[in-house]
């Protein structure tokens, strides 16, 4: 079973998902991945999923998982590089992970979080889930 | 059948000039001016008989798919597509076909009148070959009149989902006309691919040409605004007429989503978010200005 690679850039961890996500490889991303958020005290969670032509519920609903549990652990998470296609599948499956912030591409996910790690106050408390 | 067959063809073969002369004067004849609408019309009947002619030295009267009777197809294929665009009726497309029946049958009787049982035969035979040519000319007509239906729809289609870059990573997607579950997929999918495009942060969606949001409208919305905050895009909604307004609020809609009344509210908040401002060189004594 393959394992997805997860990198640490400054206080931000980048997990680029290559390959095609099943349930097992799912389960064990959100593992690594919150023991590496711990670990290495990351602030912010980026994960490119461009490479990614099938999202289903599962991979929707994992995603708003590792979202919640980063949170927790006092993490961003941002989602990036998601395809126009994939967009409009899981608007379609009524999946609009409300609780995930999402950005076009890596470089504008790190802004992201940049922006959200320096202020202050924490804005995305706000948002539910 | 072979004699019957060589008979019909060999007497075309020998009095084509007649027939033509006879036919062109039955085309001028339908109209009261003397002219066919097509000036290019005798012509065509011309190179008709030749194809005619020509597709008959393959024998077959039954089948005009043969390599004898290309140029004939490629004739009529020819002659209903222009007469499509020109907004001929398929009535006086196809009576080109057909009324080339009246001066063959004068002639099949002229020359095998005393003979009833072959003139019959000849006439099927005729009739047969004729109406299959002016079958395929309707068939052609109709394609063409197809092909352009579609190419306008198409055009509609696009026409109505523009995508404007209004500044440096702004859209803005000025919506004409009623949303419905064609059109919506057909927009996200526009507004989707320009995010990519452009990377744009901001979309101003502008429903000023929208008559009515019923709840499917609203859903519709709901859906385009989701699908690009999932591309990591934020939407804000401009152009909501006071009526619409209230609408909404009567149904109950929960758009989630920054609405402003105008489009220029709507980019003022978009340039204030994406950290720019627009200057007035008069009032302020900056020389340097703009953005």
């Amino acid at each position: 079973m393959s394992e997805i690679p997860i990198l640490k850039i400054g206080d931000c961890l980048l997990v680029s998902i290559q390959v095609d996500m099943h349930d097992r490889l799912a389960m064990a991303l959100q593992d690594d991945l919150t023991e590496r958020i711990v670990r290495d005290r990351a602030r912010g969670v980026m994960i490119d999923i461009s490479a990614l032509e099938i999202v289903d519920s599962f991979i929707g609903r994992m995603l708003n998982n590792i979202a919640a549990m980063s949170r927790v652990l006092d993490a961003v998470t941002v989602v990036v590089g998601m395809r126009p296609a994939v967009a409009i599948t899981l608007v379609e499956l009524g999946l609009t992970l409300s609780g995930v912030r999402t950005a076009l591409n890596v470089d504008k996910g790190l802004a992201m979080i940049r922006g959200l790690i320096d202020t202050p106050e924490r804005v995305d408390d706000r948002r539910e889930r | 059948m072979p004699d019957s067959r060589v008979r019909i063809f060999s007497l075309i073969e020998q009095h084509h000039e007649a027939i033509l002369a006879d036919w062109l004067g039955r085309l001028r004849g339908g109209r009261g001016d003397g002219q066919h609408r097509d000036p290019e019309a005798p012509e065509r009947a011309r190179r008709f008989l030749q194809c005619l002619r020509r597709g008959a030295t393959s024998g077959e009267a039954d089948d005009i798919s043969g390599p004898e009777w290309a140029p004939m197809r490629e004739l009529l294929e020819d002659t209903s597509r222009a007469w499509g665009m020109q907004g001929f009726t398929p009535t006086e497309t196809a009576t080109f076909v057909f009324s080339l029946k009246d001066p063959l049958f004068d002639l099949l009787r002229r020359e095998i009148g005393n003979d009833a049982d072959q003139l019959g035969r000849e006439i099927w035979l005729a009739t047969r070959l004729i109406d299959r040519l002016g079958l395929y000319t309707i068939e052609c007509y109709q394609k063409t009149r197809e092909e352009v239906i579609g190419r306008q729809q198409q055009e509609l289609l696009e026409l109505s989902t523009p995508v404007v870059e209004l500044w440096d990573g702004i859209l803005a997607l000025p919506l004409i006309g009623t949303l419905d579950s064609a059109r919506t997929q057909i927009v996200m999918e526009s507004l989707l691919e320009r995010i990519v495009a452009s990377g744009a942060d901001i979309a101003i969606i502008d429903i000023t040409g929208v008559p009515t949001v019923d709840t499917l409208v609203a859903q519709h919305l709901i859906k385009t605004i989701s699908a690009a905050r999932l591309m990591g895009a934020d939407c804000i909604l401009s152009g909501i007429r006071p009526q619409i307004a209230q609408t909404i609020v009567h149904l109950g809609l929960e758009l989630n989503v920054v609405s402003k009344a105008t489009m220029a509210d709507a980019l003022g908040l978009a340039l204030r978010r994406t950290g720019r401002a627009i200057v007035n060189r008069a009032a302020s004594a900056e020389p340097k200005a703009g953005t």
